[in-house]
């Protein structure tokens, strides 16, 4: 991992999460959260896991972020601009923010080397998941097919 | 002799990059990147400029007109004309738009399109950016171009943006899944994500050297073509899909509020878009680079790869000439009730044929699941036309 990249992905990713915390428009705010995203992409990119990578491009930019967008235009006015520091939400960040760093300091192996292992292929993911993971990934199946008909039964027509 | 000409671009890189042999490591990494992109571009570009010309041609063939012929010989110069008059044309952006976002949206756009371009095998050692998971990549990039054209409506302000974005995402967003699902069976059966990895699967030939190893040419990958040739129609916006942009109900869709050069941008996009998806059905489905016959395997791999590029290109525009636009509810109902459940069947097909161990008995046997569930979805759809004398209505 070359220092010079983390650098510029760490200040791009930062930069983007600050200014969707700060932005007044909401839109602009979704926007730049996609920087952010891309950003942690490009991190699990420079760590050699490129699937994880795309799967977050894949997650978070072509759906979580189009759904952001999409009730942003659907419940906000235009004109709208949310005015106000909101010093409960700072209150919640921090607390979260402090609650991670209190977990990863925990962490005993944080400043052993990593060990030599080969690179991860999409073909071992594969077979781990439908192996070792079988029953974790027929639950998430499971529970998106759930939300799948709830967002059917949602729009359905009522007819009678 | 067959093959330096196979390798002629290869050599041609290395050839630039020994013109710096005390160069540092990542100096060479970025310049051989920089090679890459500098020819991905020149080839697309060029290929845009003729594509362009060659459509308004093939337009007026089928439409009984001659089409461009003023600006050089047959009016093969048109798209130098377009590009000046494009580039020199007033920049309007509408006062009350979001100009960032409205500037940012084409140049999203057609970044995305030209990324996903490159992953692409174009011929034998041929892949720009070659990596272990090409085809997620493909996808995963794919998937953006949504934000972009719904930066493209918000930023617009203006109400045929906005609409033309919202069919235009939902549209998308529709034909994704059978997009993906199509490509599964592939996966599958090749175990692996990487394009290269793909094309190396499809090479030899059956039946005494004369049919190749294609995977159009068992019955789950005929099926898959097929379904994934059409989602690839919807997610290039073209005709017959091209609901987001339908000039005579919404102007021109989420392109309303754009003129001049940005406007050159969409367009550039929707191509780069119909070339990606082209190219990556010729990897998947039509066997890459590899040559249809093996007498004629001493033909340069890359030819191959362009012939196929350009026979699925000639039928997009084909299918634009004859085929009028659907109704917005006809095309999403086609993706959920059609499309979807075929897509799932030619996984299920293709696990039949790999575990009669690729035979002629796996491959009757798929085409039965593939022609039982096409049959019987036919039948649930009640497309089955009734023909009966038509009934006139004047007004009195």
């Amino acid at each position: 991992m070359s220092p010079a990249a983390f650098i510029v992905i760490a200040i791009l990713t930062l930069a983007g999460a600050f200014a969707a915390a700060s932005l007044s428009k909401l839109i602009h705010a979704a926007l730049c959260l996609v920087v952010a995203f891309v950003g942690i992409a490009a991190f699990f990119f420079l760590l050699g896991a490129e699937f994880v990578g795309l799967v977050q491009v894949f997650v978070y930019v072509g759906a979580v972020a189009v759904l952001i967008v999409f009730t942003i235009l659907l419940t906000r006015r235009a004109d709208e601009n949310t005015a106000g520091f909101n010093w409960g939400g700072v209150a919640i960040a921090l607390a979260v923010f402090a609650g991670l760093l209190w977990a990863i300091l925990q962490t005993p192996e944080l400043s052993v080397a990593a060990p030599p292992i080969e690179a991860l292929t999409v073909k071992r993911i594969g077979e781990a998941l439908m192996t070792d993971y079988v029953w974790p990934l027929q639950c998430v199946g499971l529970l998106l097919t759930v939300a799948l008909v709830g967002g059917l039964i949602l729009v359905m027509d009522e007819k009678r | 002799m067959s093959d330096s000409f196979d390798q002629i671009f290869i050599h041609a890189k290395q050839w630039l990059l020994g013109l710096m042999p005390n160069a540092p490591d990542w100096v060479m990494q970025i310049v051989s990147s920089l090679i890459n992109i500098s020819a991905l571009l020149g080839v697309f570009m060029t290929l845009f400029a003729l594509i362009s010309v060659l459509e308004r041609k093939i337009l007026a063939r089928i439409q009984n007109r001659y089409g461009p012929n003023r600006v050089g010989p047959f009016g093969f110069l048109q798209p130098v004309a377009d590009g000046i008059k494009l580039l020199i044309k007033e920049d309007i952006v509408p006062i009350r738009a979001d100009k960032i976002v409205h500037f940012v949206a084409p140049i999203m756009i057609a970044a995305t399109a030209i990324l996903t371009l490159g992953v692409i095998p174009y011929g034998r050692n041929m892949t720009p950016f070659s990596i272990d998971s090409g085809i997620l990549f493909f996808f995963a990039v794919g998937s953006t171009t949504e934000l972009g054209v719904s930066m493209a409506g918000w930023g617009s302000n203006n109400k045929f943006s906005m609409l033309g974005a919202m069919r235009a995402i939902a549209q998308m967003v529709s034909y994704e899944l059978p997009l993906i699902i199509t490509v599964l069976p592939v996966v599958m059966i090749v175990g692996s994500l990487s394009a290269d990895a793909i094309v190396a699967a499809q090479e030899g030939y059956v039946l005494a050297g004369i049919v190749p190893r294609w995977f159009v040419f068992t019955p789950w990958g005929a099926a898959a073509f097929i379904l994934f040739f059409v989602s690839g129609l919807v997610e290039s916006n073209r005709t017959p899909f091209d609901v987001p942009e339908g000039e005579s109900e919404i102007v021109a869709g989420h392109m309303t509020e754009y003129s001049g050069f940005k406007y050159a941008t969409f367009f550039l996009a929707e191509y780069f878009g119909m070339f990606a998806i082209s190219g990556l059905a010729v990897t998947l489905f039509l066997g890459g680079w590899h040559s249809p016959i093996g007498v004629l395997q001493f033909v340069p791999s890359y030819a191959w790869f362009f012939l196929k590029l350009a026979a699925l290109l000639f039928t997009f525009i084909w299918i634009r000439g004859t085929l009028p636009r659907m109704r917005v509810d006809h095309v999403m109902g086609f993706a959920w009730k059609f499309m979807l459940p075929m897509a799932f069947t030619c996984i299920i097909a293709a696990a039949v044929w790999h575990y009669q161990r690729h035979g002629l008995a796996g491959w009757l046997w798929s085409l039965a699941v593939v022609a039982i569930v096409y049959f019987g979805l036919s039948q649930l759809a009640g497309t089955k036309k009734r023909f009966a004398p038509r009934t006139y209505r004047f007004a009195e």
